[in-house]
């Protein structure tokens, strides 16, 4: 297995050099004078020469990609014009804050959406299984900055159940001690109650929206996935050896049907990843998606490209553990063919 | 020899629920398995061999519904059982194996382990001895190697491997009576003696019933006790296997044994049956579902079915004009 | 061809959902066609005298900020947000489609190469790909187009790809083969109409995620600059008097922006019906 794995590493090699190359591509295609664009809109023609020399823009495509990658390999992404810091430390700072609102709508997505799929397929034409039909097509159509919207009017505006949507903490509360950069973990760790309820009702509303968004394909495939397996030969088998109804539909049957849901996966992290740069904008979260949006506005090139590149990065990453996740609940991976 | 028979099917009729109308799949299904007898189903598919073992194990499709009938497996009408006390008898007194065993087995699941969930469900057996008891039933259905290939998955086995798996799972708790549908299917010849002789030879042992479900006559011939022919969800005929083969009645039956091939029958002789099976969704279906292929009818076909019996114990023909 | 009908009829009437998705999809043309003709006011034109208004016989969906009415900025906008989303899906099916199907046909370093750069693409996550392309080439509604279309790619690449891949050894292929035809003539007249039908299916679906994706790049200020009405812009407009309570500013470029994705996605699952009526879910 761990050969599997190791295999599986290499296998996302190319992935990271696609990603390299598209992102050093992007930079190239600006239209106009890259310099000029990363000069900034107050340069001088004299600022401008400096800066091409500076980014190494007179020399050829394929040297100024060493010279990109070498930057790369010593964290150098170039500095944010509006803020005027390095765009690795903004990075850095700012992930984990979206990390915190991905992961949550992740797992709150994955509470609701599986076991609504499981309970749909073993109850076709049943109302959970009109639901679940319902659900999935109205999911995917509901724009999640859209949703977030709604829930910040009827929660919070009308029913004031939920904090204002300003951030990750109410302003009488102060960060917990970084150690995740999770406030909710962080919190918990300081032992600090208030700070973790207060992290979690600014997180109530986002997380909710980005849930609604990707719950839709997980449930669509989880369901399909069940009705499937539910009708295939083993479980016939199952139920001939009068194994009892819970050790058919778990057992035998839902961790074969987690296996198409676990490739979803990635797709579902791709939607996740873009719709949180959209739910960051409403409800004002300092993400790294707020970050790219407040350069895309000021034309600030360095923080977009590293905010692809970082993303990018990390939805490989994800894949990534989606392959190994896989290869560690299906024993067939690599005996096939 | 007269005793209780361990399953009595009596006067079973089954329907199916489809977009296209109710299908009437079984009707009047009258037959018996007797302790230790080996009882061959044979028919072509789709004449409802196997929808009268899943309505046996109380596995039917949910479209199916059970219209009349009984089916006593030793004293208790198993239609009228509940689903708790049906899956107690499944797999402890009743059990079943099926054809293509590759996909009949949970792909993501050590084979000993499969085994051995069967055996904590019925077998009283503790969790901690559950997998010696389960690589002793890979012993006796003859697996080399029991202790490594329990750890196995079913993607690592061969065909004939892997059904002699199910037959660990389906004898694990030494049941009364065995269900075979078309156990062979899907395995290459020589497999196919070696599984057909091993689930004989086992039964023999434990005094178990065995009801095989096939479509092939030969089969049937070289295993069983009785058979039982079945055409277009109708037992057309039953008979002991020598009468059978001895004296035909049916037309069908007869039509049956001569497309049979047997080392001495030359190609040509070989015959095809004509025709297809009815529309069982039509509203009009004849009272003899065989009547529109029949060489043999009679203006009389068309008065409700006759069940003629024969001499001998468990010998019925289905016919107005038999052979 | 009789039988196409019947079986299309068969579908829309014993699933009176796809039937109601065509009638939506009808509307929704219309609307684009003749929207801006309908609008009972100039979509852009202000009125200091009547802002934030909340729905009144006078003004369907309120008033904005300015005194613009919603009503009619929402109905004029379909036109431009239905053309982004289509643009960008014929650019896709021209794209996609030709290179999934000569990867599926040719097979060899054809394949290698197309399979590559689908596979760069779906590195991505692919709204933040949008995002940085349309920040790369310029905020333009045309580079909008240009973006939803490639992300888009890769998933018509590998359906046109895997379709093109059952059919290249198939007979009607092999017999034009024989009678002398070119491989190029073959792909364009033998293949292509072969797996058009299912390639419509996936045509329908991506609508809907490219109307998606194109509002959600104007909602972060990409593409389309105001006072352009299109919904993206309309709801991120919106998006600050939820919190005051001027609720109607968002919601109704919201609900025609969720009720066109909708409309494609259910129209998407009904012609897979009619397309392929083994794949239902």
């Amino acid at each position: 297995m761990l050969r599997l794995i190791g295999k599986r590493l290499v296998g996302a090699l190319p992935s990271v050099i696609g990603v390299l190359i598209v992102t050093f591509l992007l930079t190239r295609a600006l239209p106009g004078d890259p310099a000029a664009f990363f000069a900034g809109p107050a340069a001088t023609p004299q600022a401008i020469e400096e800066v091409r020399r500076a980014l190494g823009l007179d020399k050829t495509l394929p040297e100024q990609f060493v010279v990109y990658l070498k930057d790369l390999s010593q964290g150098n992404l170039g500095n944010s014009i509006a803020t005027g810091q390095p765009v690795l430390t903004e990075i850095r700072t700012r992930l984990p804050a979206s990390l915190e609102l991905t992961l949550y709508g992740l797992l709150v997505s994955v509470l609701i959406a599986v076991p609504l799929g499981v309970l749909a397929a073993t109850r076709p034409g049943s109302w959970i299984d009109h639901l679940c039909r319902v659900m999935t097509t109205a999911g995917v159509s509901l724009p999640a900055f859209f949703t977030g919207l709604l829930l910040v009017y009827v929660l919070y505006y009308r029913l004031g159940w939920a904090p204002a949507p300003l951030g990750r903490l109410d302003i009488f509360y102060s960060a917990p001690p970084h150690v995740t950069g999770l406030y909710t973990i962080d919190a918990l760790l300081a032992g600090d109650g208030g700070t973790f309820r207060a992290a979690c009702a600014q997180l109530l509303l986002p997380v909710t929206a980005l849930a609604i968004f990707t719950l839709a394909p997980l449930a669509r495939m989880t369901r399909a996935a069940m009705l499937e397996v539910l009708g295939s030969d083993f479980i016939r088998t199952a139920r001939a050896s009068g194994l009892p109804k819970g050790k058919i539909v778990y057992a035998y049957a839902f961790r074969n049907a987690m296996l198409p849901v676990v490739t979803t996966l990635g797709m579902v992290f791709s939607f996740l990843l873009g719709a949180n740069v959209l739910v960051e904008k409403v409800f004002s979260w300092p993400g790294i998606g707020t970050f790219a949006i407040e350069a895309l506005i000021s034309s600030d090139y360095a923080p977009i490209q590293g905010f692809v590149l970082t993303m990018a990065l990390l939805y490989v990453a994800l894949n990534l553990a989606i392959d190994i996740l896989y290869i560690v609940i299906d024993p067939r991976v690599g005996f096939e063919s | 020899m007269s005793a209780v028979p361990v399953l009595a099917v009596d006067n079973l009729s089954v329907e199916f629920r489809t977009r296209g109308g109710i299908v009437k799949a079984l009707e009047q299904v009258t037959f018996s398995v007797n302790k230790g007898e080996m009882v061959a189903i044979v028919g072509e598919s789709g004449s409802g061999k196997s929808v009268t073992a899943f309505t046996v194990m109380g596995i039917l499709d949910a479209a199916g519904r059970v219209s009349q009938g009984t089916a006593s497996f030793g004293g208790l009408d198993v239609l009228q059982a509940s689903e708790a006390v049906m899956r107690d008898i499944r797999g402890r007194e009743m059990s079943m194996i099926f054809q293509n065993p590759r996909v009949a087995l949970n792909p993501i699941r050590r084979v000993g382990d499969q085994i051995a969930d069967v055996l904590l469900q019925h077998g009283n057996v503790t969790r901690r001895e559950a997998p010696k008891r389960a690589i002793e039933m890979l012993t006796r259905v003859r697996i080399p190697d029991p202790e490594r290939r329990a750890k196995a998955y079913p993607f690592e086995l061969s065909g004939g491997m892997c059904q002699r798996i199910m037959i660990a799972i389906a004898l694990s708790c030494a049941p009364k009576l065995l269900i075979a549908d078309e156990p062979t299917t899907g395995l290459d010849v020589t497999t196919q003696a070696a599984i057909m002789d091993l689930i004989a030879e086992l039964g023999a042992e434990q005094g178990m019933s065995t009801l095989l479900i096939t479509h092939d006559l030969g089969m049937a011939a070289e295993y069983c006790d009785q058979i039982v022919v079945m055409h277009a969800g109708h037992i057309v005929e039953m008979a002991p296997t020598a009468e059978l083969f001895a004296h035909p009645r049916h037309p069908y039956t007869a039509k049956l044994i001569a497309a049979t091939p047997k080392p001495t029958a030359r190609l040509m002789d070989l015959a095809a049956i004509p025709g297809n099976l009815p529309d069982l969704r039509a509203a009009e279906i004849p009272p003899c579902r065989y009547s529109a292929r029949c060489e043999r009818r009679q203006s009389r076909c068309d008065q409700a079915l006759p069940y003629v019996l024969g001499e001998q114990k468990g010998s019925m023909v289905a016919c107005w004009n038999p052979l | 061809m009789t039988e196409t009908l019947k079986h299309i009829r068969y579908v829309l009437t014993e699933n009176p959902v796809t039937l109601f998705a065509f009638s939506l999809f009808g509307f929704i043309l219309f609307c684009a066609l003749f929207g801006p003709y309908l609008a009972p006011y100039d979509p852009l034109a202000t009125n200091g005298a009547a802002t934030l208004k909340p729905p009144s016989g006078a003004h369907w969906f309120g008033t904005d900020a300015l005194g613009r009415d919603i009503f009619s900025r929402v109905l004029v906008a379909t036109r431009l947000d239905l053309g982004i989303a289509f643009f960008s899906v014929v650019l896709t099916f021209a794209i996609g489609a030709l290179a999934g199907i000569a990867a599926g046909f040719f097979g060899g370093w054809v394949d290698r190469v197309v399979g590559r750069l689908a596979d760069t693409i779906m590195a991505f996550p692919l709204f933040v790909l949008a995002m940085g392309i349309v920040a790369a080439l310029g905020n333009t509604v045309g580079n909008i187009v240009l973006a939803t279309a490639i992300i888009n790619t890769p998933l018509y690449a590998r359906v046109a790809r895997a379709e093109a891949n059952i059919r290249r050894n198939a007979g009607f292929v092999e017999a034009a083969r024989l009678s002398g035809n070119g491989e190029g003539r073959i792909l364009l007249l033998q293949i292509l109409p072969n797996i058009l039908p299912i390639l419509m299916v996936q045509c329908s679906l991506t609508m809907g995620y490219a109307i998606l994706n194109a509002a959600g790049l104007s909602f972060i200020g990409l593409g389309i600059a105001p006072p352009t009405p299109e919904w993206g812009i309309l709801v991120a407009e919106g998006a600050a008097y939820m919190i005051s309570g001027e609720w109607w500013v968002a919601l109704f470029p919201g609900l025609a922006l969720m009720t066109a994705v909708f409309c494609f996605n259910l129209l998407g699952d009904g012609l897979r019906d009619i397309v392929d009526p083994r794949r239902r879910t």
